[in-house]
């Protein structure tokens, strides 16, 4: 392999990195707000690329204006989804409601068939040309997916940090009961993170999707960045970003050194890391101590 | 409604306690015993695989109704077992020494797995078995000249020594006696200490660990008997199938297993019957469904993946204890009528229970 072909592996591995972080950072909002891991949450990225792609082109209104009405919708989506169905089951057994979510993903891909159709469509986005730096051909799609991950990183950090939203949902994600005694709506605020949470996911989708077509197999994102996050150690914000750039940059190479096992070596890479380091690469989720 | 009066210290651990549940048991064992000689071949090798899958449904049961840990690559586990009893019949070797093989490879590898996944917050074990079952079926793919890949293995005949069982009563017993043999296994399983400890694991780490019990150990523990019975199933189930693809092992089998202890009832032995009779009828219900709902509904591709999300999300809403509670609360409402209280089977009030400890 020459270098310039490394390179291009190399941008098309952190771009698609970043993909898997932006969808990886809405469930670990998620997990550390209500503990729920959400394995709907790649279905939730394909619903966003499906509504933008139906406001924006069937509906014709525009890219940008589609792309704002698709992610408010699935922000509503995310808000109704916990204050209809995942707010029934606080306190039930972790089991059912991993078993849950990954029923609520089912039907979502399944309703997204039916609805869009089963073979993949194309989403027309004004970012979409390649241009050249140095002699390497660049998709311009790709630098877009870098550049947006890190300016969602960024405007997420604000609102947690800055905001007093930001402060209560910490407040809530770290006791809930001593959040209630202090007047936070913590019912509301839970909803609220499902609402970012989907947001975020379908932003993921809308960038994603000139890289992949728009179909019910993106859904399959949302468990690489499962694993991504469980290499960087889950429950971290930072160790999901970094283990899902980690997991998108290995992809394209070992696809490319050993065919054999092709579009499997984000979970064989999570596989490994669970035998050696369980706890991933930056812990936050401490084994447990009684 | 019928009251158990304590006559005899070895009540509490009785594998049956009424005289109602031993007539069931011994009139469903009686059915299964006639049953090759009152229906024809095609009906006794769907009641073959109907077995099976209790068998798979039991495997599935020990680990998430008992132990409380989630897999959702369960079918992972029937692709080692289908594999290894097939690839080791193919050698010569006789199938009384194939099926235990895949069973205790299932497990060695479900072992593995769970050691890995073992110590971490609950849902690892859910993300790790979900990849490790997305790798198994690549695997087999790949590894052609074992497996057949993609082209598929047919499965050689259960022999021994020259004698062969071909399809028909004598392969219908054996699974019928390997089946008895595991849910009297299991149910032995769960009154020993070690199956109490896979029930404290589940119903609270914190207690089941200041009692002494080593969870980890516990996890890996139920993982290898889970995951050796589902393997020992899916053996069972190459005969049954007589070609295996990877394919027939993918993540929709793994859901279908999970539908199954979902539906049944999570926690109870005969909850993995209730979901096997449930999955058998389940195309049925679906071919009924689409002859009543509107063309337009009934021809989309995709209905019967809808179908399985819906009823596995309405049963842990609705009916978290599945089929058979369903059925117990039935049997309480007519033997206390008109005495029956709702309140008797409401889920106490609980709060967010947090598992991180810091």
């Amino acid at each position: 392999m020459e270098f310039s072909d490394a390179l291009q592996l190399l941008l098309i591995g952190v771009s698609q990195g970043c993909g898997y972080a932006l969808i990886a950072i809405g469930f670990v909002f998620i997990y550390r707000a209500t503990e729920i891991v959400n394995f709907a949450h790649g279905e939730l990225m394909m619903l966003g690329a499906f509504m933008v792609l139906t406001f924006s082109e069937l509906w014709g209104l525009g890219f940008w204006l589609g792309s704002a009405l698709g992610v408010l919708s699935l922000g509503l989506f995310g808000y109704l989804l916990d204050a209809i169905v995942m707010r029934r089951l606080v306190g039930q057994a972790q089991a059912t409601i991993f078993i849950l979510t990954v029923a609520i993903a089912l039907m979502l891909r399944a309703l997204a068939g039916m609805i869009w159709g089963w073979s993949p469509r194309s989403l027309t986005v004004p970012f979409s040309q390649d241009m050249t730096i140095g002699g390497l051909v660049v998709g311009l799609d790709r630098i877009t997916i870098i550049v947006g991950t890190a300016v969602i990183c960024a405007l997420l950090y604000a609102l947690f940090s800055k905001t007093r939203v930001g402060l209560a949902i910490q407040a809530a994600s770290q006791n809930q009961l001593a959040a209630y005694y202090s007047r936070i709506p913590v019912k509301r605020l839970i909803a609220v993170v499902w609402a970012i949470g989907a947001m975020v996911a379908a932003v993921a989708g809308i960038m994603l999707a000139p890289v992949t077509q728009v179909d019910t197999t993106m859904s399959f994102f949302g468990i690489k960045a499962l694993a991504g996050a469980v290499v960087g150690g889950f429950g971290s914000i930072p160790g999901a970003l970094l283990g899902c750039l980690i997991i998108g940059v290995a992809e394209p190479f070992l696809d490319f050194y050993f065919p054999a096992f092709k579009g499997t070596y984000a979970y064989i890479i999570m596989l490994a890391v669970l035998f050696v380091r369980p706890e991933g690469l930056i812990s936050q989720t401490f084994q447990k101590k009684v | 409604m019928q009251v158990l009066f304590k006559t005899d210290y070895d009540q509490d651990i009785n594998y049956l306690v009424n005289r109602g549940e031993r007539f069931r048991i011994l009139a469903a064992v009686v059915l299964a015993l006639v049953a090759p000689f009152v229906v024809g071949a095609y009906f006794l090798s769907e009641i073959s695989i109907f077995l099976v899958y209790i068998l798979a449904g039991l495997g599935l049961m020990v680990l998430i109704g008992f132990t409380g840990v989630v897999s959702f690559g369960h079918a992972a586990f029937m692709g080692i077992g289908a594999y290894t009893n097939s690839v080791l019949l193919g050698y010569g070797v006789p199938f009384f020494v194939t099926l235990p093989l895949a069973a205790l490879l299932a497990g060695l590898i479900g072992a593995a797995l769970g050691r890995a996944a073992s110590k971490m917050h609950g849902f690892y074990m859910a993300i790790a078995t979900l990849a490790f079952a997305i790798v198994i079926e690549t695997a087999i793919g790949a590894w052609e000249p074992v497996t057949g890949g993609h082209m598929g293995l047919s499965v050689p005949p259960m022999s021994a020594f020259g004698w062969e069982v071909s399809a028909g009563r004598v392969q219908y017993y054996i699974i019928l006696a390997i089946v008895l043999f595991c849910i009297w296994g299991v149910a032995n399983l769960m009154r020993s200490a070690t199956g109490r400890a896979f029930v404290a694991v589940r119903d609270s780490e914190t207690s089941a660990r200041s009692l002494g019990l080593d969870i980890a150990r516990t996890r890996i523990l139920a993982f290898f008997i889970s995951a050796s019975i589902t393997g020992l199933a899916g053996g069972l189930l190459a005969h049954l199938t007589f070609y295996l693809s990877p394919e027939s092992f993918g993540v929709n089998e793994s859901l279908k297993l999970l539908l199954m202890v979902v539906v049944g009832g999570l926690g109870t032995i005969t909850g993995a019957i209730f979901g096997a009779v449930f999955v058998s009828i389940l195309p049925n219900i679906i071919t009924l469904l689409q002859g009543i709902l509107p063309q337009a509904i009934a021809q989309q591709a995709g209905l019967d993946l809808f179908l399985f999300g819906a009823i596995i999300a309405a049963f842990i809403i609705f009916e978290p204890e599945g089929l058979y509670g369903r059925w117990r609360k039935l049997r309480l409402f007519l033997e206390t009528f008109p005495y029956y209280k709702r309140a008797t089977f409401t889920r106490q009030k609980r709060y967010l229970k947090t598992e991180r400890f810091r």
